[in-house]
């Protein structure tokens, strides 16, 4: 699998998901400077987190308009993957690849700590069916993590089946409480309609390993080199 | 010419922001404060002389960048047209 992560400046978790990538795929992705208007051909594109451009003007804002989004939009439509983690996540919905978008944290403060999220058992490249009821513990690092969309918009998304990670407690239990940031239905990551962009506020490349406290990022990672190989 | 671009938050969406200044006008004893919202303002000059042409030259600003339509409304006002 050839992956790609793109480096906007701000960007800072670039290298650890070279360090997943690289993990589970054998191979060292292509770092692709968010200047650049080419893409090298890949079968997955990271949009890292960070604070592109240092959340000028709103989270994503600027980085959605950088000249290698051009490409990455234009990839995404023609069926390559892109996982969106926290900043790639607000670059994705700024995009418009992603519905809604991230808004300041309910609690106005940053979170940077372990979270739970439960898979909701969406067949995305990143998650099998198989992984419905699973929970994943990983960290967030954000103070615009707090998801909204209009009624309507959540409404198709659970109809489509378009949420792919809920906060939850460690049992899996969807409550307020397990919610870090007042997103809407304790959305943690969605999916597009073709399950292939995925965007996701924790930090599946900050669980990869024992001496980082958890290891449950890595399957998120394995499904991809086994469904993109 | 200039272009004065306010970019407000829409009804219904939550503004914690705009609540914290809330609490602490009540904190300084400022009452009478029923809600706070807080949005942006931008100001922009153009090169464009033509009030018509700048209207959609900052239409088209606001429509792809300084305003995200998922939750904001924008209103802009141009200085000298």
């Amino acid at each position: 699998m050839k992956a790609s992560v793109i480096v906007f400046p701000g960007s800072n978790c670039d290298r650890d998901a070279a360090v997943a990538l690289e993990q589970v795929t054998g191979r060292a992705p292509a770092m692709v400077w968010h200047g650049d208007s080419g893409l090298p051909q890949s079968d997955l594109i990271v949009l890292p987190g960070g604070f592109s451009y240092g959340d000028y003007l709103r989270s994503g804002a600027m980085a959605a308009h950088s000249p290698i989004m051009r490409a990455v939009i234009e990839q995404a439509r023609c069926g390559v993957a892109v996982l969106g983690i926290c900043n790639g996540f607000q670059v994705l919905t700024e995009a418009g690849l992603l519905p809604g978008v991230l808004m300041r944290n309910a609690s106005l403060k940053f979170v940077c700590r372990d979270v739970h999220v439960r898979a909701e058992g969406t067949a995305t490249v990143f998650t099998p069916a198989s992984m419905a009821g699973r929970v994943f513990t990983m960290p967030v690092a954000h103070k615009d993590g707090n998801y909204f969309a209009d009624d309507a918009t959540l409404d198709r998304l659970e109809a489509e089946g378009q949420v792919v990670f809920r906060y939850s407690d460690t049992d899996g239990t969807v409550t307020p409480d397990a919610n870090p940031n007042g997103s809407r239905r304790n959305i943690a990551g969605i999916c597009d309609g073709n399950r292939r962009v995925l965007g996701m506020m924790p930090h599946p490349e900050r669980a990869i390993h024992t001496l980082l406290g958890s290891t449950d990022g890595l399957g998120i990672f394995e499904t991809a080199v086994a469904t993109l190989h | 010419m200039k272009a004065r671009v306010t970019v407000t938050l829409k009804s219904g969406v939550l503004d914690p922001q705009g609540k914290a200044i809330a609490n602490a006008l009540a904190a300084l004893g400022i009452s009478g404060v029923d809600d706070v919202r807080q949005g942006k303002f931008i100001e922009v000059n153009l090169a464009e002389k033509d009030p018509a042409r700048a209207r959609e030259i900052v239409e088209r600003m606001c429509r792809e960048l300084l305003a995200n339509s998922v939750i904001e409304n924008y209103r802009y006002e141009l200085e000298g047209a």
